[in-house]
């Protein structure tokens, strides 16, 4: 970004920035695209701390008691502790920063055609709010008795008491980190939908709206409205720890299953909030890699709008175990095998997108097709754990963690991937090397599978999840259980060590990768008809007028086989 | 503004924002303040459905005033109707408008003021967050919405004095009035879930 071009349009637009000093320019911005760097880089920090705690507590459970390299002796508290931050990190200081944040500030402003988010300053405030999340999360590591070892969903009374989980101040600083994480988020949708209702072009309708805009709004709004319980629920849990009251704690007559019901409330909208970016994000690449225009537009839009209201009805799907009343195991069993429903109808509109188009594998369109087909695999096992006669069977068994992971790590890895090597033509002005995103993209999804395959089996076979050390449950140690967790530990190893191909495709392409044009996919929506980068205020030429929607491609009374949504019908071709 | 050639034929009009920044914005972070309080009173229903009998209240604790809060209650409500007529006259008659706003903010800061002389009258009689669980859900609970009260009285306060000051436009100043319309509005739910 050139410095000159920045200060030049700063005065052209009035903007309050006088000199731009390094501060200003990179920790105290307020520019969406800059706050938007901020979350991205922050998100890959966190994916590294995610990376790394995942790589010492798997190497426990293939190689338990070992001394494990780089780690030292896994103990069970820090075992306790690892899976804990490991899940935390992942959920809320991976996929939420990069999907919703990171991916949101950039995009929103850019495809709606203005030049800012409506509330920078907020904007700002969210990012620092989200920072100091973080560094409390991390702090957490180096208080007495370490990190929170209770799990990522928290459960009282283990978690409510330091003397069940012996991690009595990182359990409050994890609830803290995690409150501020949300208040974070709560400011970043409240600019983006705000944005998006009242800041688009001149011309853009509602349904000229690209699909990823309309997805990360409808995810801000699940969003919104599913955090309020869990708030309340990480308050009462709060009282609990610190004040002693009773509001969890079965001793004092409180009600354990209550912050199952607090915290699934929000859990599972939360699946959806990150779900419905990494949707609209492979609806963007798959258009615009077969050229072709999206099919039923409107048909995604409803059903993510279906499967939002839907996904606030099957949260106790997650406690069918839990003593809940049967009559009500069977209402939520059915809800959650519905949502199924709108979800696999928008993963047959993207395959009917891709069906007769001239398809283009570059790798932000592997990773596109990649997240189709390995989400569809998380999604269908999810159908065993939502039928709650089945999921008795199956809760707590590595079953659950290889469903899920099935669903996450397309979401926040292939996801992330997939906009990341896509954007990045527009974020940094330079073109990712094809050659190693493909090298990447193939270790990345091979180990994927064969990590989580293993996983399948051994949860078939009752493979409890929530144990330290197998060797002391003879019954998990029978004929080559053992080898499918090395298995799994090592295809893990295999998938770590090919992130460093992305690491450094990344910071080299950053500096010296080949200049990018203004439009390298020839793709329609507005970001591309801004400059590479754009600078502060995006669009230097005024910003844009919308004629016509987002995926206008091959079309058949145009020569080119694009239709950018600023150009009129009259103009010359 | 714009000057490419295109755009000046066939300029698509402007989309104009159904309702001002501000007060969207305030809208949406009411919504999740509602699902807040939502989370809230559904976890003390639950648990008074579930309490075993003869244990909510706890005998020998002292009930919640239900008759003194009435006046509070009613303070409140007047406060958020005077807001609601100063909205109305504040564009054609300013000066009448600012005395009704001012009223509307001085029966607010009574509520929590009354507010306050209740909670340090069940302290000494001996209900606490820590001597049952109904004191614990009735100081989180009443505890919350005063916080959001005190809150949205500085916001109102601040916001107004800048706009009479001519240094804010009325956006803002709309916005604190609709996060007071949600004060105000929670209450009375407030009152009958708990109190009763």
């Amino acid at each position: 970004m050139s410095a000159a071009a920045h200060a030049e349009h700063d005065h052209a637009h009035g903007h309050a920035h006088h000199d731009e000093g390094f501060i200003q320019k990179y920790l105290w911005s307020t520019d969406h695209k800059m706050i938007a760097m901020q979350y991205l880089f922050t998100g890959i920090a966190m994916a590294l701390v995610g990376g790394f705690t995942v790589y010492a507590f798997r190497m426990q459970l293939a190689f338990p008691g070992m001394p494990v390299p780089g780690y030292g002796r896994v103990t069970a508290t820090d075992y306790n502790a690892l899976v804990t931050t490991h899940g935390s990190v992942m959920v809320f200081w991976v996929a939420m920063p990069v999907l919703i944040a990171a991916l949101g500030n950039y995009l929103i402003p850019l495809m709606i055609g203005c030049d800012d988010m409506v509330f920078p300053r907020l904007n700002r405030l969210s990012y620092q709010l989200f920072l100091l999340s973080a560094i409390v999360l991390m702090a957490s590591f180096y208080v007495p008795g370490g990190a929170f070892g209770g799990a990522w969903t928290s459960y009282p009374p283990l978690s409510a008491k330091a003397e069940y989980n012996l991690t009595g101040l990182g359990s409050s600083m994890w609830l803290f980190a995690v409150a501020l994480e949300f208040a974070a988020f709560l400011l970043g949708g409240i600019n983006f939908i705000t944005t998006v209702m009242n800041s688009r072009a001149p011309g853009m309708k509602m349904f000229d709206v690209p699909i990823v805009v309309w997805m990360i709004i409808i995810a801000s709004i699940l969003f919104m409205a599913s955090v309020g319980p869990l708030i309340a629920g990480a308050v009462m849990l709060m009282f609990d720890q610190q004040l002693g009251t009773g509001f969890f704690d079965p001793a004092k007559g409180g009600d354990p299953v209550l912050w199952q019901h607090l915290f699934w409330f929000f859990g599972h909208p939360e699946v959806y909030v990150v779900l419905l970016p990494a949707m609209g994000i492979v609806a963007e690449i798959i258009t615009v890699f077969s050229r072709k225009k999206l099919f039923a537009y409107k048909t995604v839009l409803y059903t993510a709008i279906g499967t939002g209201v839907l996904s606030f009805f099957v949260w106790a799907h997650h406690q069918f175990i839990a003593g809940i009343d049967p009559r009500m195991a069977n209402v939520f069993s059915v809800t959650t095998l519905l949502i199924s429903i709108p979800v696999a109808e928008m993963v047959f509109v993207y395959i009917g997108t891709l069906y007769g188009g001239s398809i283009r594998l570059t790798t932000p369109m592997l990773w596109a097709l990649a997240f189709i087909a390995e989400f569809l695999l998380g999604g269908v096992t999810g159908i065993f754990l939502g039928a709650s006669g089945a999921d008795i069977y199956f809760h707590d068994t590595y079953f659950v963690i290889a469903h899920f992971h099935y669903t996450f790590f397309p979401i926040a890895f292939i996801g992330s991937f997939a906009a990341i090597t896509y954007w990045f033509p527009k974020m940094f002005g330079r073109m990712m090397s094809e050659t190693w995103g493909k090298v990447h993209f193939w270790g990345t999804i091979i180990p994927f599978n064969l990590i989580f395959i293993p996983l399948f089996l051994l949860g078939a076979r009752g493979d409890h999840r929530r144990i330290y050390d197998y060797r002391h449950f003879p019954d998990l140690m029978k004929a080559g259980m053992q080898d499918l967790r090395i298995l799994a530990t090592l295809a893990l190893l295999v998938l770590l060590a090919f992130q460093v191909v992305f690491l450094v495709n990344l910071f080299h392409s950053i500096f010296r990768g080949e200049k990018a044009a203004a439009n390298p996919w020839n793709a329609n929506t507005l970001e591309w008809q801004a400059p590479s980068p754009p600078p502060h205020g995006n669009f230097p030429q005024g910003l844009p007028n919308v004629y016509r929607g987002p995926y206008e491609y091959s079309h058949p009374d145009r020569a080119e086989d694009y239709w950018p949504q600023t150009e009129p019908e009259a103009a010359k071709s | 503004m714009t000057t490419s050639a295109a755009a000046l034929t066939t300029s698509p009009p402007a989309n104009r924002p159904v309702v001002p920044n501000a007060v969207l914005g305030t809208l949406i972070f009411v919504v999740a303040e509602v699902m807040f309080f939502v989370g809230l009173i559904s976890a003390f229903t639950i648990s008074r459905a579930g309490a075993p009998a003869g244990t909510w209240p706890v005998p020998g604790q002292p009930l919640l005033p239900a008759e003194a809060t009435a006046l509070n209650t009613a303070a409140l409500m007047l406060s958020g109707a005077l807001l609601l007529a100063g909205q109305v006259l504040w564009a054609k008659k300013r000066p009448v408008a600012r005395w009704v706003v001012l009223a509307a903010w001085v029966l607010g800061a009574l509520f929590v003021v009354l507010q306050g002389r209740e909670w340090s009258q069940l302290l000494s009689a001996g209900l606490t967050m820590k001597s049952s669980r109904l004191g614990a859900f009735f100081y989180l609970i009443v505890g919350t919405h005063g916080v959001h009260a005190i809150g949205a009285l500085v916001a109102l306060g601040l916001a107004a004095v800048q706009v009479l000051r001519g240094r804010l436009e009325g956006g803002l100043f709309f916005g604190a009035q609709v996060f007071w319309y949600f004060v105000v509005l929670m209450w009375p739910i407030i009152y009958a879930r708990v109190y009763f």
